[in-house]
């Protein structure tokens, strides 16, 4: 029997400019309507979860996720519901409760969030909030968000705002409703903080080897142990595209992946984006990206390698073009999730101890 | 420095997030006894240490700096401010920091800083020999590129400072973490080795990086 009976396969979207066929940008209404028709198609192709990210930027249209998901929930029958991530330091609590039990009673039972501090920080100063209260605020307002959850009615009080007494919020939500991870890009206390909660992990890995997570996975699994918390999920977000061929998705991915780090060398000093290290991400980074083959095995292997309970795909990065962004969704759902399963379930594909490499599986995979 | 001086072998980190954590175990490899800190007590950072940087030790900040004499500063930069002005007096600092707005906030005053922000940070900690350094790769890149002395693909690093042993020092702890050690020269010089310079994330042989070092200081020269 599989170690992975009943893995989630998602979908991530920060709900990007695209460009057309043509190479104009869309502008942001038309990306948030095609965002939802991605949402359709994902729930019909059998695809676990659609999440939606929060940014203010002007290149990302996810600044209201609540808004986009529900009017995905009314058009969708099965498809879980979340946000990856909200940033809960920036938000009140009390209104991502409302928001998202009301979510949760519109879609029957489908939503779920993804609380983290946000990577970026451009929400601090446009809600008013302090950066030097980081830690805080986020220790702060998830603490109150797990009590509106499990511990109905509220009496808290807190430094940010105004505190509550024998509060109860409506919707209520049914137990077990409305599932909270944590997401964390790589920063140890954050981890920590997670498993002293109780709550399931999600990690950001967008760039490098995810083996690299390992000994922050064997710190969540002490820390939970330390806290007297029973063992947790873990999941990963990391991009990726699906085509035919493994030329077609990264001719396909390209020129929208250096768009992205052509701007981040501008704006922050990274190194300039080159198609030498594009493709190391492919080969032994965090892309999942190529033919149907070539990711289901990269995705069975990580899933191996780190443990998981879910993989969200961030799909088809950037301004990639909507039809291709569908396409992807379509491979993802019909070929790429079953052959995962697949080779989950069948004990040949499991490594020998001591090579774990991608390339062993690989070669594994392609010899079936 | 002489070679009559001990070498020193104990290092003091401040900051136990990626980057801090991953100093840390570089520095136990390379032959460190190692003392860490967060901020808080040292049974909040424990867990973290035991199980990221086996080897080192967990303790209070002030407990670090009482512990060695050259500490390695690897916290947010819009926080060294919360540390007091004369916490490290007389002792090396190392600063790992690096200004990124996107974490730090828009911060004019980092983000001109026309000496570079290590000299910020020395204008704080007056009683410091502040030393520009380890802040030129990401933690991941770092840990990744560390390679024996004498190995052929071996990379750089460099370090800026004020005070020519203090540099020397640092000069030596990088060589132990596993880099060629590169004399940058005086603390304003670490502004070649910010974020948006030719020399950060890039990963450059020594002699590489001495010649693009030596082309940035000629630069405002040939400015005028």
């Amino acid at each position: 029997m599989s170690r992975f009976p009943d893995i989630e396969f998602g979908l991530d979207s920060f709900v990007p400019i695209s460009v057309d066929e043509s190479g104009r940008e869309l502008t942001g209404d038309v990306v948030i309507r095609n965002t939802v028709e991605e949402a359709v198609l994902a729930d019909a192709v059998g695809i676990d979860s659609f999440n939606i990210a929060e940014h203010y930027r002007r290149d990302m249209m996810d600044s209201a996720a609540s808004i986009i998901l529900a009017t995905i929930a009314g058009r969708t029958k099965s498809i879980r519901l979340g946000t990856a991530v909200t940033v809960l330091s920036t938000q009140d609590p009390v209104r991502v409760y409302t928001e998202f039990a009301t979510l949760d009673a519109v879609s029957n039972g489908r939503a779920q969030l993804i609380a983290g501090r946000g990577s970026l920080i451009e929400s601090f100063p446009l809600f008013g909030y302090d950066l030097n209260d980081y830690e805080d605020l986020f220790e702060e307002k998830l603490d109150l968000l797990t009590r509106l959850l499990r511990d109905q009615p509220v009496t808290w009080s807190g430094k940010f705002r105004s505190p509550l007494t024998n509060q109860y919020l409506s919707p209520p939500l049914p137990n077990g409703h409305l599932p909270v991870w944590v997401g964390v890009g790589g920063s140890p206390q954050s981890v920590v903080r997670a498993a002293r909660y109780g709550l399931p992990l999600m990690l950001a890995v967008i760039g490098g080897p995810p083996i690299r997570f390992l000994p922050l996975i064997e710190l969540y699994k002490r820390a939970l142990e330390k806290y007297g918390k029973p063992l947790q999920p873990i999941g990963m977000h990391s991009h990726g595209l699906v085509a035919r061929t493994d030329q077609e998705a990264a001719d396909i991915q390209w020129p929208h992946w250096a768009h992205i780090f052509e701007r981040a060398a501008a704006e922050r000093g990274w190194a300039r984006p080159t198609r030498d290290r594009f493709q190391a991400e492919v080969d032994e980074g965090s892309l999942y990206l190529g033919s149907v083959e070539t990711v289901a095995t990269k995705i069975a292997w990580v899933i191996r390698l780190l443990g998981l309970s879910r993989f969200d795909l961030a799909y088809a990065t950037g301004r990639v073009p909507h039809e291709q962004k569908m396409a992807t969704i379509e491979l993802y759902g019909r070929e790429v999730i079953p052959r995962v399963r697949e080779l989950l379930s069948d004990p040949a594909e499991e490594p020998a101890q001591d090579d774990q490499s991608l390339a062993s599986a690989s070669a594994r995979s392609s010899s079936v | 420095m002489s070679s009559s001086e001990p070498i020193e072998r104990r290092l003091g980190i401040v900051g136990a997030g990626k980057a801090g954590t991953a100093i840390a175990r570089a520095a136990v490899a390379g032959g460190y006894d190692v003392a860490i800190s967060g901020s808080g007590p040292a049974e909040r950072i424990e867990l973290i240490v035991e199980v990221l940087a086996p080897g080192a030790r967990a303790l209070s900040t002030d407990a670090v700096v009482r512990y060695a004499g050259i500490i390695v500063l690897a916290i947010p930069l819009h926080r060294f401010r919360e540390l007091r002005r004369d916490l490290f007096a007389g002792k090396i600092l190392v600063d790992a920091m690096n200004y990124w707005d996107e974490i730090d906030g828009v911060d004019e005053q980092f983000e001109t800083a026309p000496a570079g922000t290590s000299a910020l940070v020395q204008e704080w900690f007056t009683s410091a020999k502040v030393v520009k350094s380890l802040n030129q790769l990401g933690y991941f890149k770092f840990e990744k590129s560390r390679r024996p002395h004498g190995a052929s693909d071996r990379i750089a690093m460099a370090a800026a400072g004020n005070d020519p042993a203090a540099v020397a020092v640092v000069l030596q702890l990088i060589d132990s973490l596993g880099f060629d050690a590169v004399d940058a020269g005086n603390l304003e010089a670490g502004l070649a080795l910010q974020p948006g310079g030719p020399i950060f994330g890039a990963g450059h042989s020594a002699k590489e990086l001495s010649n693009l070092l030596s082309r940035e200081a000629a630069a405002p020269l040939l400015a005028k």
